[in-house]
C-alpha cells in the first residue's frame, strides 16, 4: 500500500461501478474520456468507411443496399452519413479525447496540483457527453424527412436545416451538440480554474509545460465561442418549432446570418481541436530529441496569438455566400496573419530536433509525421485563405483534403502520439513498440492515399458531399477507398496493440523514456498513485 | 549555387506538372480522367486564377520541401547513433525573428497579387447582358430578362439520355444556359428553397444561391463549347444531381437560339416579379 492510498482510506476508496459514475478524480475521468473518444471515433469511422465504399466507384450501387433499394433514401443516408462523421469526429472523438481526456490526465499533474479545482463539475462534464452522443445516435433513427437522420451536413445551415428538413432528426441533434457544448464549457471553467489557481509553488505562467498552455488557450476559445453556437443552434430550434425567423428571409431574417454565427464558433472550433496536440507534440519531440523545447516562450505565445486571431477570420468559410468584396479583402488578410504563428511552431519543433539525440519511438514517429502533414495541410490552408482562389476551390474536395491533413493527420497524429507517449504511465504497463510502428506506417500511408488525391479531385472540379460523381473523377476516388479501407485496418492495429499494451506483464518504469522526459508526471509511479502530490512538489 | 539550381530544376517541375494537364485535357468545360489540375480556362477571371495559383503553387511546393529537408537532414545528421550527446540550445533570437519575418514577407508577396485577383473577380464590369439563375431542389431555372424575358428550368438527364446524347452523365441538363462569345455576362443568382451554388471551374465562376438574396457576378466566356458545373452547396437529397451547363456560341447562333427561345419557352412577361416573388415567398 502506498501512502497515497493510505492516507485515502480515511474516505474509503471508491471500488465498482462508483468509482467510475461517481467519479471525481482527474485520472479516473480522464480514462473515461478517452474510453469515449475511443467509441466516437470507431462510430465515426465507420461512416466514413461506408461513405468510401459508397463512393469507391461511380454510380449508387452499395447504399441502396442498405435503404431496401430506395434511392432517394439512399442519397439522403450519404447525407447523414457526412454530418454523422463530421459531428462525432469532431465533438465526440477529438475534443473527448484530446481536451478531456489527456487535459484531465495529465494538466492537474503537469502543473504540480493533486486534482482538478472543480471535481464534481469534472463528473458532470464527463457524463454529459455520453447523454449527448444518445441523442446524436437517437437522431439518426429519428424521422429526417426523406429517410431517417439529419442530411444537413455538421454545420447545419438554414434553411435547409429549418424549412428544408422536417421531422424530429435535426432537434435531436441540435439536443445534442447543446449537450455538447455545456460539458465543454463546465469542462473549460475548469481547466481554467485549475490552471490559474492550483499550480504548484514556483511554477510560474512561463514556467508551465506547454500542454498545460494548450489547453488553458483551448479553455478559452470554448469558453468564448461555444456560447455563440448555443445561441445560434438554439435560434434555429425556434425557427424550426415556433414560428421565429431569425434565418428566414420571409420573416425577414437572413440564412447567412446563421453561417456568420455558425463560424464564429466554428473556426475557433479548429483550432481548438488542433491546440491539445500542439501542446502535446512538443513533448515529445523534445522527450526524444533529449533536448529541452527550442523557444518556449514563442511556442506559448504562438499559440495565444493563433488562438486570438482564430476569432476573426471566421468569415473565410462563406468566401462564396455573396460578401462585400472589401470584407473579402479583410477575411483574406486576417486569415494569412494565422500562418505566421504556425509556422514559428513548426521551425521550433524543427530546431528542437536540431543538435538532439533522437530515438525513433512509436510517439516520436506520429510526432514528426504530424509535423510533416500538419505541414501539407497548414500550406494548402494558405491557397485557401485567398478569397480569389477560394472561389474555384470553395465546396471542393481540395477543401476536404485540406482540413483533413489538418485534422484527420494533424489532430489524429497528435491522439496517437499521446497515447503511446503516456501509455506506460496511464496503464503501468508497456506497449508492444514493433506492433505500435507498424500501426503508425499503416496509418501513415493510408490516411495519404486516401487524402493526397482529393486535392486533384478538388482542383478538378468535384464538389464536396456528393454521393455520386461524373466518371471522369473514378480513379482518384477509387484510389482514396483504397487509402480510407488501409486506414481502417489501421485502426485494427491500433486495437490490437492497445489490448496486447493492457494484457502485458511488464511493469513501465515512472519513467520509461530518459533524461528528455523533464514534466512532472515522470515523477510520479506508473501508473500515478490515486491522490498524486499530497506534499506539493516546489518547481525551481 | 547548388541552391539555384535546386531551385530551378524546382521550377521547371512546377511548371510541368502545370502544363501536363492543358495536355491532357481534349474536352474543355468537363473533368478529364485521372486529371491533376483545373479544367481549361475559358474566361480572364479563371486564366488570372490560374495563374496566381501557380504562384502559390510554386510557393507551398517549396516550403514544403524546405520543411521535409530540414526534417530528412535532422533524422540523419541528430538521430541517437549519429548524435549520441544531445546539446543544450534553447534559443537564438537572430533565428527566432527570422523564421518570423520571412513568412510575413512571403505572405506580402502573395497578398499583394491575391487582392489584384479578388477585386478583378468581384467587381462586375459593364455588361452586355444579365441572366438569372435560381436554385430549387434540385434543378436550375434561368431567365433572359434582356431578351423578351422568357424563362426556362434545366434538370439533369438522366445517364440513359445523357449517354444518348452523347454527354457526360450527371453533368448534362436538358436545357443549356446559352451565351454569345465574348460577351460580358451579368450573372443574378438566387434561390427558391435552400442554399444552392452556381459554378462552372471552367469560368471561375462560384456564387451561393441564397433564399431572399440576389447575388451577383460575371463571366465572359472567350471559346465556344459546353462548359458544365454542379451545385456546390450542400442542399438536400438531390444534391449531386443538379448540374449546370452553359453553352457559349457565336453572336449569330445566340441571336438564333434566341428567337427560337422566345417561342419555345414561356414568356416570363405576365411576371415580371417573379425573381422578387421567389424571393420573398421564403
Amino acid at each position: 500500500m502506498t501512502a497515497a492510498a493510505d492516507a485515502h482510506a480515511a474516505h474509503g476508496t471508491p471500488t465498482g461501478w462508483r468509482r467510475w459514475v461517481l467519479s471525481t478524480n482527474h485520472k479516473d475521468i480522464g480514462t473515461m474520456y478517452l474510453i469515449f473518444g475511443f467509441v466516437g471515433g470507431l462510430v465515426g469511422g465507420a461512416f466514413s468507411m461506408l461513405m468510401r465504399a459508397e463512393l469507391m466507384f461511380p454510380g449508387v450501387d452499395f447504399l441502396p443496399a442498405m435503404t431496401g433499394g430506395d434511392v432517394d433514401a439512399a442519397y439522403h443516408l450519404f447525407n447523414v452519413l457526412i454530418t454523422g462523421h463530421g459531428l462525432l469526429m469532431v465533438f465526440f472523438m477529438i475534443m473527448p479525447a484530446l481536451f478531456g481526456g489527456f487535459g484531465n490526465w495529465f494538466v492537474p499533474i503537469m502543473i504540480g496540483a493533486p486534482d482538478m479545482a472543480f471535481p464534481r463539475m469534472n463528473n458532470i462534464s464527463f457524463w454529459l457527453m455520453p447523454s449527448s452522443l444518445i441523442l446524436l445516435v437517437l437522431s439518426v433513427f429519428m424521422d429526417g424527412g426523406a429517410g431517417p437522420g439529419a442530411g444537413t451536413g455538421w454545420t447545419v445551415y438554414a434553411p435547409l436545416s429549418t424549412s428544408g428538413h422536417p421531422g424530429p432528426a435535426v432537434d435531436l441533434a441540435i439536443f445534442s451538440l447543446h449537450i455538447a457544448g455545456v460539458s465543454s464549457i463546465l469542462g473549460s471553467i475548469n481547466f481554467i480554474t485549475t490552471i490559474f489557481n492550483m499550480r504548484a509553488p514556483g511554477m510560474t505562467l512561463h514556467k508551465m509545460p506547454l500542454f498545460a498552455w494548450s489547453i488553458l488557450v483551448t479553455a478559452f476559445l470554448l469558453v468564448l465561442s461555444l456560447p455563440v453556437l448555443a445561441g445560434a443552434i438554439t435560434m434555429l430550434l425556434t425557427d424550426r418549432n415556433f414560428g421565429t425567423a431569425f434565418f428566414d428571409a420571409a420573416g425577414g431574417g437572413d440564412p447567412v446570418l446563421y453561417q456568420h454565427l455558425f463560424w464564429f464558433f466554428g473556426h475557433p472550433e479548429v483550432y481548438i481541436i488542433i491546440l491539445p496536440g500542439f501542446g502535446l507534440v512538443s513533448h515529445v519531440i523534445s522527450t526524444f530529441s533529449r533536448k529541452p523545447i527550442f523557444g518556449y516562450l514563442g511556442m506559448a505565445y504562438a499559440m495565444v496569438a493563433i488562438g486570438v486571431v482564430g476569432f476573426v477570420v471566421w468569415a473565410h468559410h462563406m468566401y462564396t455566400v455573396g460578401m462585400d468584396v472589401d470584407t473579402k479583402a479583410y477575411f483574406t488578410a486576417a486569415t494569412m496573419v494565422i500562418a505566421v504563428p504556425t509556422g514559428v511552431k513548426i521551425f521550433s519543433w524543427i530546431a528542437t530536433m536540431w543538435g538532439g539525440s533522437i530515438e525513433f519511438k512509436a510517439p516520436m514517429l506520429f510526432a514528426v509525421g504530424m509535423i510533416f502533414l500538419f505541414t501539407i495541410g497548414g500550406v494548402t490552408g494558405v491557397v485557401l485563405a485567398n478569397a480569389g482562389m477560394d472561389t474555384s476551390m470553395h465546396d471542393t474536395y481540395y477543401v476536404v483534403a485540406h482540413f483533413h491533413y489538418t485534422m484527420s493527420m494533424g489532430a489524429l497524429f497528435s491522439l496517437y502520439a499521446g497515447i503511446y507517449y503516456w501509455f506506460g504511465k496511464m496503464s503501468g504497463k508497456v506497449y508492444p513498440e514493433f506492433a505500435a510502428k507498424v500501426h503508425f506506417w499503416v496509418t501513415f500511408i493510408g490516411v495519404n492515399l486516401i487524402f493526397f488525391p482529393q486535392h486533384f479531385l478538388g482542383m478538378a472540379g468535384m464538389p464536396r458531399r456528393y454521393v455520386d460523381y461524373p466518371d471522369a473523377y473514378a480513379f482518384w476516388n477509387y484510389v482514396s477507398s483504397l487509402g480510407a479501407f488501409l486506414s481502417g485496418f489501421g485502426v485494427l492495429i491500433f486495437l490490437y496493440v492497445i489490448i496486447k499494451g493492457l494484457r502485458s506483464k511488464e511493469a513501465c518504469p515512472d519513467n520509461p523514456w530518459g533524461e528528455g522526459a523533464t514534466t512532472l508526471e515522470w515523477t510520479l509511479s506508473s501508473p500515478p498513485p490515486f491522490h498524486q502530490f499530497e506534499k506539493l512538489p516546489r518547481i525551481k | 549555387m547548388t541552391f539555384r539550381k535546386a531551385l530551378a530544376a524546382l521550377a521547371v517541375l512546377g511548371f510541368t506538372v502545370v502544363a501536363f494537364p492543358s495536355v491532357a485535357l481534349a474536352v474543355a468545360g468537363q473533368p478529364v480522367e485521372n486529371q491533376l489540375w483545373f479544367q481549361d480556362a475559358v474566361t480572364p477571371t479563371m486564366e488570372a486564377t490560374m495563374e496566381f495559383h501557380n504562384l502559390l503553387f510554386i510557393i507551398i511546393t517549396i516550403i514544403t520541401i524546405f520543411v521535409t529537408a530540414l526534417l530528412a537532414y535532422v533524422f540523419i545528421r541528430f538521430n541517437k547513433r549519429a548524435n549520441p550527446t544531445p546539446s543544450k540550445t534553447t534559443h537564438n533570437t537572430l533565428l527566432e525573428v527570422v523564421w518570423t519575418a520571412v513568412p510575413v514577407l512571403i505572405l506580402v508577396a502573395i497578398a499583394v497579387p491575391s487582392m489584384r485577383l479578388l477585386y478583378f473577380q468581384d467587381v462586375v464590369p459593364e455588361s452586355d447582358m444579365t441572366i438569372k439563375a435560381i436554385g430549387s431542389q434540385w434543378y436550375w431555372s434561368y431567365e433572359y430578362p434582356d431578351h423578351g424575358d422568357f424563362a426556362f428550368d434545366s434538370i439533369m438527364l438522366t445517364d440513359e439520355e445523357a449517354a444518348e446524347r452523347n454527354e457526360p452523365r450527371l453533368l448534362a441538363t436538358d436545357t443549356q444556359v446559352v451565351v454569345p462569345v465574348n460577351k460580358t455576362v451579368r450573372l443574378l443568382v438566387t434561390a427558391a428553397d435552400v442554399i444552392h451554388s452556381w459554378t462552372i471551374p471552367s469560368f471561375g465562376v462560384k456564387i451561393d444561391a441564397v433564399p431572399g438574396r440576389i447575388n451577383e457576378t460575371w463571366f465572359k466566356a472567350t471559346k465556344e463549347g459546353v462548359y458544365y458545373g454542379q451545385c456546390s452547396e450542400l442542399c438536400g437529397v438531390r444534391h449531386a444531381f443538379m448540374p449546370i451547363a452553359v453553352r457559349v456560341v457565336s453572336e449569330e447562333e445566340f441571336a438564333q437560339w434566341v428567337e427560337q427561345a422566345k417561342e419555345e419557352y414561356a414568356s416570363n412577361d405576365n411576371a415580371p416579379q417573379q425573381l422578387a416573388a421567389v424571393a420573398v415567398s421564403q
